[in-house]
């Protein structure tokens, strides 16, 4: 115990002279800054306060995005250039075709998934009396790491042998109803689509508030109007309630689609990518940090950062017309 | 009218109310179900979790402490000899600075971006913005590089190396970098949003923007800073890549987060601690969660990307 005390107590005593440094160095800044007046008051502000985002945003996003760029079309070591190589592999390897497969289909299954069991709770729980309950329970994923998803799942998917008993949920429902359960995280392709269900359990609460908060912003004097005319049921969600959210539904899409391309805790947590469950921004990881070869997991990230753009530009221009109004 | 409005939103029109009230709780029962077997499996001994289902426990209850004893203070039997207790305060120390320096320096720049004209001040914005998008797996391997080797000009040393690869500033660097673009990015459309008149009458009576910064901005702000910093806290607590990335494994600066995601692969033995570890894990976030709930919400709404 005396051993854990030594070596922790300096980490605490440590954080919190950095933070405190942190403060008082910000604290005698402003006092130096504050005191210089006149024409050079504007530009020393400026330096002082943007200064320190611009300088860690340069080197922490924007040079490091050249030089991965760069990097991408190097050797491993990143020494010397090899052209067009790194993205030749990525059109020729077999296991790339198997990743790339799998990331389309998350792209596909996952944001569609979110974001319309988000739109059915919404308009569900709108329904409802107490719902901030459901609500609550049904939202507390999101706060959850995707490692601790993974090990939540690992349990619920866990198979022991026929005969032995099956202590996981999924393997016990499958075996209630009569079929043989099997090891699931070998059982291809079902696996990415289970590695699918922990994305979905934890993400679909965002989609599901947001929505919820769209819907309550519906003008109530529409929906009443439509109602006066004999919309009810399929007919009122179709003509009126889609319509007045759909913004906010392809936000959701959106946000799962981004997702999506980034999955990697999961992947890494359950399978480690192995059993043809492989997704990109793993394989990008295992390229550079377990393969050392920087060149191709630079190309990876180049791929994955080319696949989130056009969500970029489409963000950039709806706040672009949310700005002119 | 809050009564009247609540009763005619669309919802109330499309489902009866028995059947969404079915629907809604039970997924609401399927959505909570596995994050109580790993409750209660945290609660079982090693012999039970492998031979009985945790819902078989439940109806003729046969609880332990053990578990959590084990994974806290350490098992010389078990694959993590020393316990989880490191790795957690390592998470502590981690989270603290990756969440205070960020929101600081964020809402620095926000306050510039918003009330000091200068050229280009609408282009940068934009950038800043358009930065939230780039993968951070774009900026791992060349940070990695300049953390440990500097920054060089073909073989001109421009930059020292910082040497601090694998120390916990090594993390909180990282991380600062990474949060920046989103928490600009909220923070301005906050902070623009303050009343022009108080700021101008400041400036007229002579305050300079680091007083308005201190007097007004901030403490006008802090619910918007307080949605935003719950944000990162969760974020930093429940990354994997950055710690993996820039923390090495061991017990001085890992993580909990990363450390049980080694342990997943460990068969059998490690699920004692497995389930107890990731059940102290998540404690965390559900407590920030569900006491600040609201907060939580507000900023989940006011930014939908990251």
């Amino acid at each position: 115990m005396s051993e854990f005390l030594s070596a922790n107590i300096p980490k605490f005593t440590s954080v919190l002279s950095v933070i405190a440094a942190f403060f008082i160095v910000l604290g005698l800044i402003f006092v130096i800054a504050g005191r210089v007046n006149g024409k050079k008051a504007r530009p020393i502000a400026l330096i002082v306060l943007l200064g320190p985002a611009l300088v860690l945003l340069l080197a922490g996003l924007v040079i490091p995005g050249v030089r991965t760029i760069l990097f991408s079309f190097m050797n491993p070591d990143s020494n010397s250039f090899i052209g067009l190589d790194n993205y030749r592999w990525m059109l020729e390897d077999p296991n790339i075709k198997v990743i790339m497969i799998n990331t389309i289909l998350w792209i596909l299954v996952v944001p569609i998934f979110t974001a319309a069991l988000g739109l059915l709770l919404a308009v569900m729980l709108d329904r409802i009396k107490h719902e901030s309950i459901p609500k609550s329970l049904l939202f507390m994923p999101m706060a959850i790491s995707f490692v601790g998803a993974s090990i939540i799942f690992k349990f619920v998917y866990e198979y022991n042998e026929p005969g032995e008993v099956q202590i996981g949920l999924l393997s016990s429902i499958v075996q209630f109803f009569g079929m043989t359960p099997s090891d699931w995280m070998l059982s291809k392709p079902l696996n990415t689509f289970l590695l699918m269900i922990i994305y979905v359990w934890t993400q679909m609460g965002f989609g599901m508030v947001i929505l919820s908060a769209a819907i309550k912003g519906v003008p109530a004097d529409i929906v009443e109007a439509s109602a006066l005319d004999g919309a009810h049921g399929w007919r009122l969600f179709r003509n009126i309630t889609f319509p007045m959210v759909k913004g906010t539904f392809i936000v959701v899409l959106a946000t799962g689609v981004v997702g999506a391309l980034k999955v990697f805790d999961i992947v890494r947590t359950m399978t480690g990518g192995n059993f043809s469950t492989n997704v990109l921004a793993n394989e990008m990881y295992s390229q550079t940090f377990v393969q050392f070869d920087q060149g191709k997991g630079s190309a990876l990230a180049v791929v994955l950062f080319l696949l989130v753009t056009p969500i970029l530009i489409y963000n950039i221009q709806s706040l672009r017309k949310e700005r002119a109004h | 009218m809050a009564k009247k409005l609540a009763e005619h939103t669309p919802g109330r029109k499309i489902f009866s109310s028995k059947i969404a009230a079915t629907v809604v709780w039970v997924i609401t029962i399927i959505w909570t179900v596995p994050t109580l077997g790993l409750l209660v499996t945290s609660f079982k001994s090693e012999e039970k979790i492998l031979n009985e289902a945790w819902w078989t426990t439940l109806l003729n209850p046969n609880f332990t402490l053990a578990n959590y004893k084990g994974v806290f203070f350490g098992d010389e039997t078990q694959s993590l000899s020393t316990g989880v207790l490191p790795y957690f305060i390592n998470s502590i120390v981690i989270t603290l600075p990756a969440t205070i320096f960020p929101i600081v320096i964020a809402t620095m720049a926000a306050y510039a971006l918003a009330w000091i004209r200068f050229r280009g001040s609408n282009f940068l914005f934009f950038s800043i913005f358009a930065l939230q998008i780039v993968p951070l797996q774009m900026s791992l391997v060349p940070l990695l590089l300049l953390f440990t080797g500097g920054a060089h000009i073909g073989s001109v040393q421009i930059f020292p190396a910082l040497g601090i690869a694998g120390d916990f500033a090594g993390i909180w660097l990282p991380h600062t970098m990474f949060a920046l673009p989103l928490a600009i990015y909220l923070l301005h459309n906050f902070i623009a949003g303050l009343p022009r008149d108080l700021m101008e009458a400041a400036y007229v009576d002579g305050a300079n923007h680091f007083t308005v910064f201190r007097r007004i901005v901030l403490p006008l702000a802090i619910p918007g800073i307080a949605s935003i910093a719950i944000f990162q806290f969760l974020w930093v607590w429940n990354d994997l890549l950055v710690a993996l990335t820039f923390a090495s494994g061991t017990e001085e600066v890992a993580p909990i987060n990363s450390k049980l995601a080694s342990l997943v692969g460990q068969y059998g033995s490690g699920y004692t601690q497995l389930s107890a570890g990731a059940f102290i894990t998540i404690a965390i976030p559900l407590i920030v969660f569900f006491s600040l709930q609201r907060y939580f919400v507000r900023g989940l709404l006011a930014g939908s990307v990251k």
